[in-house]
């Protein structure tokens, strides 16, 4: 059989997100925030509130979010999104609203945000980029660096000592009453994906559910930040950030 | 017995080039264009071996580019 003959739109079986623009995104080469970008279009679009939903992009590599996922977006200060969405969700209760926050975002400059906002059990959705780097910047210590990483502010490698331990904030998540579900996860094979994507999916239903935050990490790769091909990235993160940051549920309600 | 023949087509003008659709391909039909680049200069996937593709979606699932796109025929032998 001929390629062409295979190639017709009644065979598809994947094509590319309806509601992810045709915008080139600026993310380098095998970063993870492209995949989560189109797992959050994918969900968006396949739960049917491509009307009613509101993101809010964070600062960081995510702040051109807007320019990609075609829903409302605002775009807040450095680590204020969850007050924001807060704001947001309070005076369009019917609208679904997520939080898009890397780890210098929600666990650094706006772990106050983040955590009041968890724990006044607001019903939006929080997707936290974990990736142990200031992608943006240049590769700067986050207070997701593992111990003993290099980054460009620790070129020894992290220690206690000097840095302190690697913060866990969506163990410190968990803890709060507010939160219905706190989850890990990771996009570096397809069958990870697969489970992000309803995990995102669960997150969502949450909130439409009125059952309070849902948190979803995904632990993700910065080659660039940490100088590898994003072959490496990837296996450098199953080797390295899993024992840290154990995927799965940590709370399910 | 019925078999699966599957096809993908890449946009190459979206593709960075990343490797890790190659990486994630279980039958070894996609690889990267060793001299060939694109707008952006970026070596771009393409199939090697078109014939092996299942059309499973595993690179399409991880791409993060979202420029895959598959196709997949049941074929009566």
């Amino acid at each position: 059989m001929e390629i062409k003959e295979i190639i017709r739109e009644e065979n598809k079986v994947y094509s590319s997100p309806v509601l992810l623009d045709e915008t080139d995104m600026h993310y380098c080469p095998g970063c993870s925030h492209g995949v989560v970008h189109k797992l959050v279009a994918e969900v968006i679009h396949e739960m049917g509130l491509t009307e009613t939903t509101v993101g809010v992009s964070p600062v960081g590599c995510a702040v051109f979010a807007y320019n990609y996922i075609d829903v409302d977006w605002v775009e807040a200060a450095h680590g204020r999104a969850p007050a924001v969405a807060t704001g947001i969700k309070r005076l369009w209760p019917d609208n679904t609203v997520f939080t898009y926050q890397g780890d210098g975002d929600m666990a650094a400059i706006g772990t106050a945000e983040s955590i009041h906002a968890a724990n006044r059990g607001e019903n939006i959705v929080m997707i936290f980029i974990n990736n142990a780097i200031y992608g943006m910047t240049g590769g700067q210590m986050a207070p997701t660096t593992l111990l003993g990483q290099k980054t460009s502010t620790t070129p020894y490698g992290r220690r206690v000592d000097l840095n302190g331990h690697p913060l866990e904030i969506t163990e410190l998540m968990k803890l709060l009453d507010g939160t219905c579900y706190v989850t890990r996860q990771a996009v570096h094979t397809p069958a990870a994906v697969r489970k992000a994507k309803a995990a995102l999916k669960k997150a969502f239903q949450n909130s439409l559910d009125k059952k309070g935050t849902s948190v979803v990490e995904i632990v993700s790769t910065c080659n660039s930040g940490w100088k590898m091909t994003p072959e490496q990235a990837n296996n450098w993160m199953v080797d390295n950030m899993f024992p840290k940051y154990p995927l799965g549920d940590l709370k399910n309600e | 017995m019925a078999k699966v023949k599957g096809a993908v087509t890449v946009n190459i003008a979206r593709c960075k080039g990343c490797n890790l659709c190659v990486v994630a391909c279980p039958t070894d039909t996609l690889a990267l264009q060793p001299h060939e680049v694109n707008d952006r200069g970026y070596h771009f996937a393409y199939m090697k071996q078109p014939d092996n593709c299942t059309g499973c979606t595993s690179c399409a699932w991880v791409c993060p580019d979202a420029c895959i796109e598959v196709f997949r025929v049941k074929v009566d032998e």
